[in-house]
């Protein structure tokens, strides 16, 4: 069996190349949703968050921990919630009930 | 189920996650698959989420309930009340959070591996564990206040022109240096908890340093880098735990960010490392030696004036700029667009890249006012247009307009990029007065013939066209 260790690094560079495919054919007009988007996925930092609070070894581990998860959590949450916000205003074509935009009148 | 079987499942389950994410990035690229890719991209963190807490030795439930709990609520108020207009510090601070969390969580593994080597349960830390927690460490603590100093210029709570200290690339650089040295120390001493901490203290001190002398203007290279970096530390903390699905939507972000940034200095015609050591726009207007601005006879425009011009035209391009988004005029312009629309006018939007403050700034204000996004038009497709346009009307727009960077090799900012707004038949300027731009150069768009300036704030100037137009005929 390989290192691990290069097993990881394997699927960082793989993953890298892949992020680097798909983005560059974003279009301009969305890079503010990609940002937003990208950035709540960066959240998964949650999840380390989770066992690091979660598995109690002291109580430093704990206070750390539990500050990552909210931190982290804001991120993730916020971070979906805003690009989805941001996306449901992106149309095609003019609608007809134009003057109702769905996020707070003009004035 | 055996132990083997669970094993299987879990990374069966982190899979189809890491898959989730890159298709919702994926869907990320057209405006109509859009919001299914990001709700597929929150699927994924769910799934990630899930398997996790049924997955690991998870015995402090009340903590991590009470942790997310705070975030949720903090994350969903933040989420609805932020202006459209204020999403580059939305953003902003939400990278640094993400930043914040991974620093640590890496500080915590490491002081948890440290723990296990002094009661005699592990041999000895793994060096390449303690330098990438080291590394997480440090770009996770400059992330998060580099970011929350880039909030605070974007909300005006610091000062948006570029601060120089005395002597700081010296600075800087020692800092570097004490963070790599106190590094390389501990990942061969590593029972010095008090040191990791001084390894984040001083990251997050080089990222105030780093964010401080860069002005306002440059704003969206800063954005896109720390949300590189953010997820850069968010894989590096998943080399930390080996956990390979933080190591692939980090690794995913930190592409995205890299993307950006260069798309950014492209538009700007500067290196990473021109917008990086900062204070570009420090100087004032004096560099160009040429006569001070408003010095040279330029030809203003009443309310009116500009409506016949406009009202009589047949194709009117408009360039928004971050004028636009400070006098919140969007809803106002897009009122005259369907006005002119409907007298049979042509409108379409021309968007600078760096126009605003983040990437697609702009882009999302008017989506706000209800544009229809296939009027908007990007840097190369709308220079062409301009030649056949009758009018460009540039609303709080400077530098990216300016011919200078085309004309004059003197200029510093020869050679960008810019929208070729004085190839239109007729261009209305809206700006407050004749000061420069960000950048201090004096824009010679607005002492040609065919320009003329409409002075006074975006959105009262935009309303009274409005009115303007509505009484022709």
């Amino acid at each position: 069996m390989a290192d691990p260790l290069l097993i990881s690094i394997l699927i960082f560079v793989i993953a890298i190349f892949t992020g680097y495919e798909l983005i560059t054919k974003v279009p301009p007009t969305l890079h503010t949703p990609l940002m937003s988007g990208s950035n709540a996925i960066s959240g998964i930092i949650v999840i380390g968050a989770l066992v690091v609070a979660g598995r109690g070894h002291s109580d430093l581990s704990i206070v750390l921990g539990v500050v990552a998860v909210a931190l982290a959590t804001i991120n993730v949450v916020g971070g979906f919630l805003v690009t989805d916000r941001m996306l449901k205003m992106f149309r095609p074509r003019e609608r007809p009930d134009s003057n109702k935009p769905d996020s707070g009148p003009p004035k | 189920m055996s132990e083997q079987a669970t094993i299987n499942l879990i990374n069966g389950l982190y899979i189809v996650a890491a898959v989730l994410f890159i298709l919702g990035i994926k869907f990320l690229g057209s405006p109509r698959t859009a919001r299914r890719g990001n709700a597929l991209s929150a699927l994924a963190m769910l799934i990630a989420v899930g398997v996790t807490l049924i997955s690991e030795e998870i015995v402090e439930f009340e903590w991590i309930i009470l942790g997310v709990v705070i975030g949720s609520v903090i994350g969903v108020i933040l989420a609805r009340t932020v202006q459209m207009t204020g999403m580059p510090q939305m953003v902003a601070v939400l990278n640094g959070f993400g930043g914040g969390g991974s620093a640590l969580v890496a500080a915590a593994e490491f002081m948890r591996v440290n723990d296990l080597v002094r009661t005699g349960d592990l041999s000895a830390v793994s060096e390449d564990v303690a330098a990438i927690a080291l590394f997480s460490t440090a770009l996770g603590a400059l992330t998060l206040t580099g970011s929350l100093v880039a909030f605070g210029k974007l909300q005006g709570l610091v000062t948006t022109r570029p601060l120089m200290l005395p002597a700081r690339n010296i600075i800087n650089a020692l800092l570097g240096i004490a963070i790599i040295a106190i590094s390389v120390y501990l990942v061969f001493e590593p029972n010095n908890p008090e040191l990791y901490a001084l390894v984040g203290i001083l990251g997050a001190l080089f990222g105030i340093l780093l964010v401080i002398p860069i002005g306002g203007a440059d704003m969206p290279v800063v954005i896109s880098l720390l949300n590189s970096y953010s997820g850069v530390a968010a894989a590096a903390t998943g080399f930390v735990l080996n956990n390979n699905i933080l190591i692939v939507a980090g690794a995913v972000v930190g592409a995205s960010g890299l993307i950006l940034t260069r798309i950014m200095t492209k538009a700007m015609n500067r290196s990473l490392s021109n917008v990086m050591l900062g204070g570009f726009g420090a100087e004032s207007s004096s560099s160009t030696g040429g006569p001070a601005p408003g010095e040279r006879p330029y030809r203003s425009v009443t309310a009116e004036d500009a409506a016949m011009i406009l009202g009589y035209s047949q194709s009117v391009i408009f360039v928004p700029g971050y004028g636009l988004a400070v006098a919140q005029a969007q809803h106002a312009v897009k009122e005259l667009a369907s006005l002119l629309q409907e007298r049979g006018i042509t409108v379409k939007y021309a968007i600078h890249p760096v126009a605003g403050r983040m990437p697609g700034h702009m882009n999302v204000l008017l989506a706000e006012a209800d544009v229809p996004y296939d009027q908007l038009l990007d840097l190369d497709q709308s220079n062409p247009e301009f030649e056949r346009t009758d009018v460009a009307v540039v609303i709080g727009a400077n530098d990216v307009t300016n011919p200078a960077a085309r004309t004059n090799p003197e200029s510093p900012i020869y050679g960008m990029p810019i929208l070729n707004v004085d190839k239109a038949s007729q261009v209305i300027v809206l700006k407050r007065s004749m000061a420069t731009g960000f950048s201090g150069i004096d824009n010679d768009l607005f002492y040609l013939d065919n320009t003329a300036m409409y002075f006074g704030d975006a959105k009262k100037s935009v309303q009274d066209l409005v009115s303007e137009v509505r009484e022709i005929e």
